[in-house]
């Protein structure tokens, strides 16, 4: 209780000291998550890994070492120094891909809750703020698309816009924007019936000016919750359609169409199977454990118990 | 309630309406030409083409064909497969008993789990069970589960041989279909083994389905525990000196349940993507496998009656959960 | 009481399916439907075309040669265009709960299984809605053959418009398998036509039991079959689409033998002490077709120097895994008339770059389409794609590979003016060195719904083709067909591949399955010892 009550100190203070109290007071609580404090550790890895790929990855991600196939990883018999995690079938050294593969999945996940962050608040916003028939229409527009299964729709969509990365984020932006609408929309509401909205209002504020500078940042906090949520979904989705071979293209070195490769090993060269998934799994967990962090701090409902 | 019922229902024809366009639009601009694929590298002539086209209607303007499906689905026709010729809705029906044997096996297999464990977590908060179990909880969350199923076959079917590797029961084993549930089919067939068999089946692929439920389960049963158990009515009843596991069993539980429930419900659809991949490596003959096939065979009414059938089965379902939550919290129904 | 019974008969039930011979099949795919007439997939055809039903003439175990069935005998007419058949007696039509034939097989059951593909107005041509017989037509079986008489209840006249030589094999083909038309008519009076495709009645050595779409199909012996009486009593195919469950289920003993093993697996499933593998080189040919109507494609000094360039053994090793024969011909070397006098173009990128730069070809971009599925020709035209992407860059060539969804890709390699080069293949239909050659390379093929898909038009090569084609010599077709091939090598409209191998990996203990070059898995001559 007591945080809340130094918060509500009424002091005046300036807008940067007021985002600095909050950032250190978000800090304060996220520290406290040992899981998320981790798993930002893993990410912060992963991005520099992602980055500096070309300086770390010890071989070409397509390059062919076509004398040295289905080599095994080092510490088992038939293993080759130099291919740490061993080779995949045509010879390309599956450390340096999984490495580069890296910048698939965040560029995935980036772009995905990118687009369906602003798409999705842009909708709720505007259902949110005018109502009426303008929000019953869009409402059962989102209905609509939640009502199909998201990888099932996805899968739709595209085999609709054809196999690829690109077309396959755009398919999973789509289906996973209603979710950040409902959100917003439901904040909106809430938020306009506030004071602090009736006074910009009676200040006379344009409606656009309201919309975005007054009543969004006050809902940022579910968004945000909500976008880690579907970064790590993200990850997983594209990974599903790749294994699906909706994916990626090759020889892009993607995780999910990795695993869709190695397939036909898995009883013959375990290392080809299990690698891409442990990649998969370790930054999905590590983005979900920051997710937590982010939520038990950013909830200020949760921060009372 | 009648009214809550009835406005909920209203809400349902216009989605329904939305559903019905967006599954006939989508199948229609789907790319690829079903004819062609009938033809594979062998080709077919021009006119030869022109003729099979008409013949399946495809010729007519996009609007007239998608009054044409409405009006077949209010009969009740779902349209015919290109591939097999065989009705649509039969081929879903005589599929679809799999999927739900499947699903409700995971689901039961994440409640039965995921509810003690959540519930034990937040009453020892903090704790190694608490800390291992949520771990675990998010691991299984964010799992991919079409890499956990090939695992589970490496290891489980491959290297131990416990379980059977696809399938829903073993081919020895031959009964007539009462049910559609293999479950209960096998058991009602008096065979000797035949019910084993179709456990054995099931096991991997529930486990495979049920991790993600199961991690959701358990971590909102946990932090619904932690909230109700922070309200003022369990404080009192605390303070009054009822025994702790009264109070955590009558009133902490029961409350905590309210948004356990939803979940369970919102887990449907869930259940439907994860259908999509576990039958395809499991070989499990359900639904999903069947969208995935009708899919890339580019079998149009299987994909558009399909698409439809599984929306509204999710809106179906969605709505009982909106039901049960307004018969057990009555605050809801005001709104 | 009662209950007592009940257990008493599933006691009867659960030993006599202990004393049964069950054989196990592990299937690649479900089948269409049990009708062969209206589908292509090789799965629906082995699930119905081959345990359940005959034809006229059938190709001999583990041949393309031709090998009467149904038909005991037959005359040529001295212009080639008269087919008489005499026809087997005593032949008996499988029965069922709903169905007892009252007759033997004869000859208005052979007329009734053409007729119905033939007349669009026949009753039984579109039984199910929307039926259309895609092998009767692109065979062009309704041009091919005049009229159909019967003679008397066991002969058969055909006339052709034209003496085919390749007729014999045509008709020896599953879609022209022959159905009982008499349970026809008793499925028209009941109002049921379906059944006809989905409890299917035949003269075969199994018969249809019953069907779990998806999932099983149980077939039990035929005991009145008119040929060699099965060595098993019951048939089961266990449908499993995924290589390795399917190989997991036979290691685990839940099958006997599996269809299509996946390459990397070959290697293990050798070792395995519990498992046997057959071999046998497949009837099928994968090739990389350039658009030879575009520049510098055109070229045929490109197209060698680009085929110079792509390391040919590298693909057979990391694809196919030494599954597969090179191949140098567009035909197969199990096939008639193959030219084993060809020598393919060496792997020599040095000379190929050389090649390149004298035709004036620097800095050139192609494109190389990859298929998206598994055919049994090309297990992985990704990786396939990807092996040649880097062959061609140590050349200067930039590729760029692209796919479509596999219809799309088939229409979309057939447009003119087509950019970049093709990955696709054959499988052959009835062993007929035409059925390669004329289908894929002709100038008659090579327009819109034709599979000529190098859009390559050779005046002399077409025309050794349709000289061929008017001979029923075989020694002389041989002779062109061989001539044929070295025009083709010449030209080098495509990349020939590789000639995939056929495996089949089976239980211990399984004798007598032979591999069929057409890729057929046909169970009348297993057993299993105990």
């Amino acid at each position: 209780m007591s945080d809340i009550s130094e918060t509500n100190v009424p002091v005046k203070l300036s807008d940067a000291a007021i985002r600095r109290r909050m950032i250190a007071e978000f800090w304060f609580y996220f520290r406290q998550n040992r899981g998320a404090v981790a798993g930002l550790v893993v990410f912060i890895l992963l991005v520099l890994i992602a980055i500096f790929a070309p300086l770390l990855a010890p071989h070409s991600p397509t390059a062919q070492y076509r004398d040295l196939l289905l080599v095994p990883p080092i510490w088992q018999e038939g293993g080759r120094e130099g291919y740490i995690l061993g080779t995949d079938a045509v010879g390309r050294d599956i450390l340096s891909r999984l490495i580069f593969g890296a910048q698939y999945s965040l560029f995935i996940g980036i772009v995905v809750v990118s687009v369906a962050l602003i798409g999705g608040t842009i909708i709720g916003l505007i259902a949110g703020f005018f109502g009426g028939w303008i929000d019953n229409f869009i409402m059962r527009v989102m209905d609509i698309i939640l009502a199909f299964p998201s990888l099932l729709l996805a899968l739709v969509l595209v085999a609709v816009l054809g196999p690829g990365l690109t077309n396959a984020m755009i398919a999973i932006a789509i289906v996973y924007q209603p979710h950040f609408a409902r959100l917003t929309r439901a904040a909106v509401m809430s938020e306009q019936k506030r004071e602090y909205v009736t006074a910009a209002r009676v200040s006379g504020a344009g409606n656009l000016r309201l919309m975005f500078r007054t009543i969004l940042p006050n809902c940022l906090a579910p968004l945000i919750v909500q976008a880690t949520l579907s970064f790590s979904s993200a990850v997983l989705d594209s990974a599903a359609l790749g294994f699906l071979g909706m994916g990626a293209r090759p020889p892009a070195p993607e995780w999910g169409t990795m695993l869709a490769e190695a397939r036909e090993f898995i009883s013959s060269a375990w290392w080809v199977v299990t690698f891409p998934g442990l990649a998969i799994l370790i930054s999905v967990l590590a983005i979900n454990l920051m997710g937590d962090g982010l939520r038990d701090a950013l909830d200020p409902k949760l921060k009372r118990s | 309630m009648v009214r809550f019922i009835l406005t909920k229902l209203l809400y349902l024809i216009p989605t329904f309406l939305g559903i019905t366009i967006i599954a006939f639009g989508l199948v229609r601009i789907l790319p690829g030409d079903p004819v062609l694929l009938m033809a594979g590298e062998r080709g077919v002539s021009p006119e030869r083409h022109a003729q099979l086209t008409a013949m399946l209607g495809y010729d007519k303007p996009l609007v007239m064909q998608y009054f044409s499906f409405l009006g077949r689905l209010f009969q009740g026709d779902f349209g015919n497969s290109l591939s097999t010729n065989k009705p649509v809705l039969n081929e879903f029906l005589t599929l679809f008993p799999a999927t739900v044997e499947l699903g409700l096996c995971a689901i039961f297999l994440a409640v039965i789990i995921g509810v003690p464990v959540g519930v034990l977590a937040a009453i020892k908060r903090g704790s190694w069970f608490d800390q291992i179990s949520m771990t675990s909880a998010l691991v299984g969350f964010s799992m991919p589960i079409f890499w956990w199923g090939l695992l589970l076959i490496i290891f489980f079917s491959g290297y131990l041989g416990w379980t059977p590797v696809s399938g829903r029961i073993s081919y020895m084993f031959y009964f007539p279909n009462v049910t559609g549930f293999m479950l209960i089919d096998s058991l009602l067939s008096d065979q000797e083994g035949a019910f084993k068999s179709a456990v054995l089946h099931l096991i991997l692929p529930a486990i495979v389905l049920s991790t993600i439920p199961l991690a959701v389960i358990a971590r909102q049963t946990r932090s619904a525990m932690l909230e109700v158990m922070g309200e003022d009515y369990v404080r009192t009843a605390r303070a009054k000196g009822m025994p702790r596991r009264r109070v955590i069993g009558v009133h902490a539980l029961r409350n905590a349940m309210i948004p356990v429930i939803t979940t369970i419900g919102l887990q449907i659809g869930v259940l439907m993507a994860g259908a999509i991949l576990t039958e395809t490596i499991f070989s499990w003959p359900g639904i999903g496998k069947w969208m995935v096939d009708a899919i890339s065979s580019r079998d149009y009414p299987v994909v558009q009656s399909g698409l439809l059938l599984i929306a509204i089965l999710v809106m179906v379902v969605n709505l009982l959960v909106d039901l049960t939550y307004g018969l057990i919290n009555p605050r809801i129904r005001v709104k | 009481m009662k209950k007592l019974l009940i257990f008493a008969s599933a006691l009867a039930m659960s030993t006599a399916v202990a004393e049964a011979k069950t054989f196990v099949y592990c299937s690649e795919a479900s089948p269409e439907g049990f009708d062969p007439a209206p589908y292509t997939a090789g799965s629906t055809f082995d699930a119905g075309a081959h345990p359940v039903y005959n034809r006229l003439t059938e190709f001999v175990k583990g041949t393309t040669e031709v090998e009467p069935s149904l038909a005991e005998s037959w005359d040529i007419s001295e212009d080639g265009k008269e087919y008489t058949f005499h026809l087997r007696q005593g032949v008996k039509w499988h029965s069922n709960d709903s169905f007892t034939p009252t007759r033997d097989f004869n000859a208005d059951d052979v007329i009734f299984s053409f007729e119905r593909q033939a007349n669009a107005d026949h009753p039984w041509h579109q039984y199910i809605p929307g039926l259309t017989y895609e092998y009767y037509s692109s065979m062009s079986m309704s041009e091919l053959i005049e009229k159909i008489e019967k003679v008397d209840d066991y002969t058969v006249k055909f006339t052709l418009t034209e003496p085919m030589a390749p007729f014999l094999a045509n008709i020896a083909m599953p879609f022209v398998s022959i159905v009982s038309k008499e349970y026809a008519d008793s499925l028209e009076e009941s109002g049921n036509m379906a059944a006809l495709n989905n409890a299917p009645i035949g003269t075969g050595p199994f018969q249809f039991v019953n069907y779990q779409q998806d999932a099983v199909i149980r077939y039990k012996k035929n005991p009145d079959y008119w040929g060699t009486a099965p060595l098993i009593d019951d048939l089961v195919f266990a449908i499993t689409p995924d290589a390795a469950v399917r190989l997991q289920k036979l290691k685990a003993g839940e099958c006997h033998l599996m269809s299509y093993p996946a390459p990397a697996d070959l290697e293990a499933i050798k070792a395995d002490p519990n498992l046997q593998l057959d071999e046998q080189a497949g009837l099928n040919v994968g090739y990389l077709a350039y658009n030879t109507t575009v520049e510098p494609f055109d070229n045929p000094k490109v197209r060698k120097a680009l085929n110079m360039a792509i390391n040919k053994e590298a693909i057979i090793g990391a694809v196919f895994q030494g599954a597969a024969e090179p191949a140098k011909n567009p035909l197969p070397p199990t096939m008639w008339s193959y030219n084993d006098a060809i020598e393919d173009d060496p792997y020599d990128p040095e000379a190929a770059k050389k090649m390149l730069e004298d035709e004036g070809v620097t800095d050139l971009k192609m494109q190389i389409w990859a298929m998206p599925v598994q055919r049994p020709y090309m297990p992985n035209a990704r990786r396939t794609a990807e092996l040649m992407q880097e062959d061609l860059s140590k050349v200067g060539v930039d590729v760029e590979i692209v796919s479509y969804e596999w219809g799309e890709y088939l229409s979309k390699s057939m447009e003119s003016g087509r950019e970049g080069a093709v990955i696709l293949g054959w499988t052959g239909d009835n062993g007929d060195p035409d059925n390669f050659l004329s289908v894929l390379l002709s100038c008659a093929s090579a327009d819109e719904g034709g599979a000529n898909r190098a859009f390559w038009c050779n005046e002399e090569f077409s025309g050794l083709l349709s000289e061929a084609t008017r001979t029923t010599d075989q020694e002389e077709r041989t002779k062109l067909y061989e001539e044929a091939q070295v025009v083709f090598k010449e030209e080098a409209p495509w990349f020939t591949i590789a000639h995939s191998t056929t495996y089949v990996p089976m239980a211990k203990g399984v004798t007598g399955f032979v591999i069929s070059p057409l890729g057929d898995y046909v169970f009348d001559t297993v057993d299993i010892a105990e």
